[in-house]
């Protein structure tokens, strides 16, 4: 029998895209390629207009989505995704989550490591868990009160 | 609008008793959604979506039949995404202001973020951050506490942290922004720039040990003349070297005694909060 770790790991990842809207910092063309590709492949995802303000609020669809198994970020740097969480309450597993840089990666690349099923862990080591840093402490029910979706 | 208010999530329904949205008509949808500040869930059997919470909901989907009743959820609102319905962007408006959700895009979402990986707690952005965007925990560890009152496009704690360790996810250029500290960002004259020149004074063995001796010390052995020759040096230097800090923000860099205060009542905070005797007290 497997573990849980195990059959986490071996389930689709969930996608996430960063729409970055209220800063300049993702080229535009690689944001409008990236989106289209991802509505075009009828994949369900999740798409936040800006991480940073999800962040600043702790917003809980940070911990949906960090609580929600294996996931592919498309957004920026991965030192900066990974605190974002960690700073929104919702600390990402480093071992499940693959972030993939819109700054500098060409579009073409994001869209093939995106949609690809191989999940690629690059969260940067060290730690990981919000609770390590101060403050930052997770509610323990916060995540499991969460209810089923209503239409997946 | 409180930055702790829950805002709308909408979902784009594509499952059984609705259709499915041509590539366009989805791509239309979630782009016009997330220009207006809207979060996106496009959920589907395939794989999976992060799953619901306390948070208000609008469901938009193409209907085989009638829009879905909203009621008797409080907090959870159907929409057509048929050819007479409102656009999604314009639902979800609606949808926001009856849920008296917050208002997407009312602030632009600017402030430090701490890799705790790298941070060593060394209090310099809490003694140089002019607007209170620091504090301390009950642990007495830095943490970002009012992130709404950053300055915008101000990076100017992220250049006095010594070991690189505040980001500005939307900032220009590494390692602010978020890429890899290399040994050389280390190095580089503009990540080493020393609180405690600037200043004058001793401000670390202040803020480390708050202790009186260290009060007295920096408030009687400086002299101020030669503190502030040296600062206005250092400020001198400092404008040459980050272009990017707003004026006003160089201007008006905390004296000394600002510091000791601002220590004074961080530590006050901790104090309240772990319930024992602040510093010095």
């Amino acid at each position: 029998m497997s573990s849980p770790a195990s059959e986490v790991k071996s389930s689709p990842p969930a996608l996430l895209y960063c729409h970055c809207k209220y800063a300049q910092v993702v080229p535009p063309e690689v944001k409008a390629e990236v989106l289209e590709r991802l509505c075009q492949s009828a994949l369900p995802f999740e798409a936040v207009p800006d991480l940073c303000e999800l962040s600043a609020r702790r917003d809980p669809a940070l911990r949906r989505i960090a609580g929600a198994g294996p996931v592919k970020i498309a957004a920026c740097f991965p030192r900066a995704v990974k605190w974002l969480f960690a700073a929104g309450g919702a600390p990402l597993a480093a071992d499940t989550t693959e972030v993939i840089n819109m700054r500098v990666q060409p579009a073409a690349e994001v869209v093939a490591s995106l949609l690809s099923e191989e999940l690629k862990a690059n969260l940067p080591a060290g730690k990981a868990v919000a609770s390590d840093a101060p403050g930052q402490s997770v509610p323990p029910d916060s995540a499991d009160s969460a209810a089923s979706a209503p239409v997946s | 609008m409180a930055l702790t208010d829950i805002p709308l999530r909408v979902v784009l329904y594509e499952g059984a008793g609705a259709a499915e949205l041509p590539a366009s008509d989805r791509l239309q949808a979630v782009r016009d959604l997330l220009e207006r500040g809207f979060g996106v869930t496009r959920a589907g059997s395939e794989r999976p979506v992060a799953p619901a919470d306390g948070s208000p909901v609008l469901v938009l989907g193409r209907w085989d039949g009638p829009v879905p009743e909203s009621e008797p959820a409080p907090k959870l609102r159907w929409g057509g995404l048929s050819g007479g319905s409102a656009s999604a962007a314009d639902q979800a408006e609606a949808a926001c202001a009856a849920f008296s959700a917050p208002a997407p895009g009312a602030w632009k979402p600017w402030f430090p973020v701490i890799d705790y990986d790298r941070c060593t707690n060394c209090m310099q952005c809490l003694s140089f951050c002019l607007f209170g965007v620091y504090g301390v925990d009950a642990g007495k560890k830095i943490q970002v506490q009012n992130n709404d009152q950053c300055k915008t496009n101000c990076p100017a704690c992220s250049r006095v942290c010594p070991e690189a360790a505040i980001l500005f996810p939307k900032y220009k250029a590494g390692p602010i922004n978020g890429d890899v500290v290399q040994e050389s960002d280390l190095n580089r004259e503009k990540m080493k720039i020393d609180i405690s020149a600037l200043l004058g004074g001793d401000v670390y063995s202040l803020l480390r040990t708050r202790s009186d001796r260290a009060k007295s010390r920096f408030s009687k052995e400086r002299d101020s003349d030669k503190a502030l020759a040296e600062r206005q040096k250092c400020l001198t230097k400092l404008a040459a070297i980050t272009a990017d800090i707003p004026p006003e923000v160089l201007m008006s860099l905390p004296s000394p005694e600002e510091i000791a205060r601002k220590a004074e009542a961080a530590a006050a905070r901790a104090a309240q909060l772990t319930g024992s005797p602040a510093p010095g007290a």
